[in-house]
C-alpha cells in the first residue's frame, strides 16, 4: 500500500510493516492508516490474523517488527495502559463484580479524574449509549445489546483516540444489531474514529467509510466500501465479499406494504424492496448475479429498471462483470455469451433490472 | 451401585464423626466449665487462635501476590516451584520443626537478627507463628492460585486497556474476583495453623498453644484430663470456622 496516499485528513492511527508470529498465527507487513473521524473496517475471514493484529495494536502481545503510531506518538513499545486505543470486545468483558456505572467509571477513576467530573461523564456517556437507566444494575442482568452498549460507554469514558471494535455485533441478535449499528454510526459522526474488525461483509458494507481487506495475515486492499465491493482487487476479495452492489440511503415504507430504498447519492436511484425493515437510514445490497442486463427496454415485471451506460467490462471467472452507471454504479454478472450478444462495451447504453426480492436491506 | 457407594460413604463419614461425637459425649458439663475457667486453658486457646491468625495475615502479604504470579505468568521451573509450595504438606511436621529450628535458632543469621530486634523465635510467639505458617501456607497459596487462574485474563486486559496500572488491576479486578477462593484459603490456613502440633512443639513448647497443652495433660495426667480441653478447643475452632465461612459466603453473594 502506498502510505502517502491519504495524508490530506489528519492521520490518527498509522500502522507500518507490522509483523508478529504467534504459534500458527502470523501477521506480516501489515500497513494501513486510519484518518481522524473515519470508520475503518478490517474485513477478513477467521484465521487471517485479525485477533493477532488487534492484540499487537493494544499491546497484549509485543510486535516482532514494524511501527504503530497513534495521534503522532510512536506506541509500538508503549505499555498497554498508556495506549489510548479503547477496545470493545465481542464478549464485552464487563467487570462482573461492579455495577454498570462503576464499569463505565473505571477508566476515569484510573486516570485520577475528579469524582464530580466522573459522575457527570458516566451519566453523559450512559445516556448517549442508551444505558442511562441501567447504571445501578449488575452486568449479569443485562441483555446482549445492553451489555455491548455499556462496554462501549466504558471504552469511551477512558477517552481513547481511536476505538477498536472486535466483532462487536456478532454476539447480538438481529434487533440489537440494528440498534448497535446506528449507535456506532452516531458515535462516528460525533467524531470518534473507529477501527472495526469483522468477518461479516454486510457489517462492513453498512458501517465503513473505508474497508481494509485482510488475507493471509496481511492487509491486501484498502478502499471505500463501494469501490472495494464493486472492484475487488483480487479473486480472494471478490469471493470473500460476495456482493458487488452497496448503496447507502434510507428506507421509506409504502401504503401497499412494500418499501422504497432511496439512495443518498442520486435522487433518481430508487429501489423497490420487499424488506420489512423499519423506516430510516439503511444500506441496500444487491448481488451482481441478481442484476439482469438488456439492450432494449425489457418487458418484465421487474420494478427496478434503470437506464445507464456501461462504464467497465471486467472479465470474471465465469463470464464478465459489467459496471453500469445509472446515477449509482450497478454491477452485473453476465455470461461471456451475453457480452457478445448484447454488444457490451464501454459506453454502450443498457437497461439494468433488479427484482425487488433481490434487494437486501440492512437497517441502521 | 449407588447403594454400595452410599454405604461406603456412610462408613467414611462415620469414621470421621464417631470419634469426635464420642469425645463430646464423654465430657460432662462440670468438667467442661472447669476447663473453660482454667486460666491456663483459656490463655492457650487465645494464644492459638491469635498466633494462627497473625501468622495467616502476615503470610498472606506474600502468599497472595505469589499465588497471582503462579496463576498468571509463565517462567522457568514453574512446575518445580509449584511442587516446592506443596512440600510442607508432605513432610512430617516434626521434621518441619527441626528444619525451621535450624534457621531460627539463636546464633543463626535470622535468629540473631530477631534477637537484635527483641524477637525470640525459640520459645516465643514469633516462633509459634513461623511454625504454624510453614505448615499451613500451601493451603493459602494453592487456593488463591486456583482463584486467580479462574479470573478471565480478558478482564484484566480490559482493565489495563482502560488505563489502569497493573497494581490497580490486581486490587480492583483480580483480588475481588478471586475473593471467594482467597478467603477460603485464608480460613483453611488459619484452621490448619491452629491445629499444628509437631512443628510448634519443637520450636516453642512454651508459651503453650492448646494442642501442646492437650499433649502435656494427656502425658502427665491421662485421657480423662486431656479430654475437656480438647472438647473446648475443638468447639471453639468449629464456631470460628463456621462463622468465617458464613461471612465469606455472604460477602461473595453480595458482590455476585
Amino acid at each position: 500500500m502506498k502510505k502517502d496516499e491519504k495524508r490530506t485528513a489528519r492521520t490518527i492511527l498509522e500502522v507500518e510493516g507490522l509483523a508478529k508470529r504467534l504459534g500458527e498465527f502470523e501477521i506480516a507487513d501489515v500497513s494501513f492508516t486510519v484518518d481522524e473521524g473515519e470508520y475503518f473496517v478490517l474485513l477478513g475471514a477467521s484465521g487471517t490474523g485479525k485477533t493477532v493484529l488487534l492484540e499487537t495494536l493494544t499491546g497484549v502481545i509485543p510486535a516482532d517488527s514494524g511501527r504503530v503510531t497513534l495521534a503522532g506518538h510512536d506506541i509500538t513499545h508503549e505499555r498497554m495502559q498508556r495506549r489510548k486505543l479503547g477496545i470493545v470486545f465481542q464478549d464485552q468483558a464487563l467487570f462482573p463484580h461492579m455495577s454498570v456505572g462503576r464499569n463505565i467509571a473505571y477508566g476515569p477513576v484510573s486516570s485520577g479524574m475528579k469524582r464530580s467530573d466522573i459522575e457527570i461523564l458516566t451519566r453523559l456517556l450512559a445516556e448517549e449509549t442508551g444505558v442511562g437507566h441501567l447504571l445501578g444494575r449488575s452486568p449479569a442482568t443485562l441483555s446482549g445489546g445492553e451489555a455491548q452498549r455499556a462496554a462501549l460507554a466504558r471504552a469511551l469514558a477512558a477517552g481513547p483516540d481511536c476505538l477498536l471494535l472486535d466483532e462487536p455485533l456478532s454476539s447480538l441478535d438481529s434487533g440489537a444489531r440494528a440498534e448497535m449499528r446506528s449507535l456506532l454510526k452516531k458515535l462516528n459522526r460525533g467524531g470518534m474514529t473507529m477501527l472495526h474488525v469483522t468477518h461479516d461483509y454486510e457489517e462492513a458494507a453498512a458501517l465503513a467509510t473505508k474497508i481494509g481487506i485482510m488475507e493471509n495475515g496481511t492487509v491486501v486492499q484498502v478502499d471505500t466500501p463501494q469501490r472495494i465491493l464493486s472492484h475487488p482487487g483480487s479473486e480472494f476479495v471478490a469471493r470473500f465479499v460476495g456482493i458487488r452492489n452497496v448503496y447507502r440511503g434510507s428506507l421509506v415504507r409504502q401504503a401497499d406494504g412494500t418499501s422504497i430504498f432511496e439512495s443518498a447519492e442520486s435522487e433518481d436511484f430508487r429501489l423497490e424492496t420487499l424488506s420489512e425493515a423499519d423506516e430510516g437510514e439503511a444500506t441496500a445490497l444487491v448481488r451482481s448475479e441478481d442484476v439482469t442486463l438488456s439492450a432494449y427496454r425489457p418487458d418484465t415485471s421487474a420494478r427496478n429498471l434503470f437506464e445507464g451506460t456501461v462504464s467497465e467490462v471486467l472479465p470474471a471467472r465465469r463470464g464478465a462483470e459489467v459496471a453500469v452507471d445509472a446515477g449509482e454504479m450497478i454491477v452485473s454478472m453476465v455470461t461471456g455469451w451475453s457480452v457478445e450478444a448484447l454488444g457490451l462495451e464501454r459506453g454502450s447504453k443498457v437497461f439494468a433490472s433488479i427484482k425487488a426480492s433481490a434487494v437486501r436491506i440492512i437497517e441502521g | 451401585m449407588h447403594l454400595v457407594f452410599a454405604a461406603l460413604g456412610g462408613a467414611v463419614l462415620l469414621f470421621i464423626v464417631a470419634p469426635l461425637a464420642g469425645m463430646f459425649l464423654s465430657v460432662g458439663k462440670a468438667e467442661l466449665s472447669d476447663a473453660a475457667t482454667d486460666p491456663e486453658v483459656t490463655a492457650s486457646v487465645w494464644l492459638t487462635l491469635g498466633a494462627s491468625m497473625l501468622a495467616t495475615l502476615a503470610a498472606s502479604l506474600g502468599a497472595i501476590p505469589f499465588a497471582w504470579l503462579l496463576a498468571r505468568k509463565d517462567f522457568p521451573l514453574k512446575r518445580l516451584i509449584n511442587g516446592i509450595v506443596d512440600l510442607p504438606i508432605v513432610i512430617p511436621h516434626s521434621a518441619a520443626g527441626i528444619a525451621l529450628l535450624g534457621v531460627l535458632a539463636p546464633g543463626t543469621p535470622v535468629g540473631s537478627l530477631g534477637e537484635r530486634l527483641g524477637v525470640s523465635f525459640v520459645g516465643g510467639i514469633a516462633g509459634i507463628m513461623a511454625a504454624m505458617a510453614f505448615v499451613s501456607i500451601p493451603f493459602l497459596v494453592n487456593s488463591a492460585r486456583d482463584g486467580f487462574a479462574a479470573v478471565p485474563v480478558r478482564l484484566e486486559l480490559a482493565a489495563l486497556n482502560l488505563g489502569a496500572s497493573p497494581l490497580r488491576v490486581f486490587f480492583t479486578i483480580s483480588v475481588p474476583m478471586a475473593w471467594r477462593s482467597i478467603v477460603s484459603g485464608l480460613v483453611l490456613m488459619w484452621a490448619r495453623g491452629m491445629s499444628e502440633f509437631g512443628a510448634v512443639l519443637i520450636i516453642a513448647y512454651h508459651p503453650m498453644i492448646t494442642p501442646v497443652l492437650i499433649y502435656e495433660r494427656f502425658g502427665a495426667f491421662g485421657l480423662k484430663y486431656a479430654r475437656p480441653v480438647t472438647v473446648l478447643f475443638v468447639a471453639v475452632c468449629l464456631v470460628f470456622f463456621i462463622a468465617l465461612r458464613m461471612i465469606a459466603g455472604r460477602r461473595t453473594n453480595e458482590e455476585g
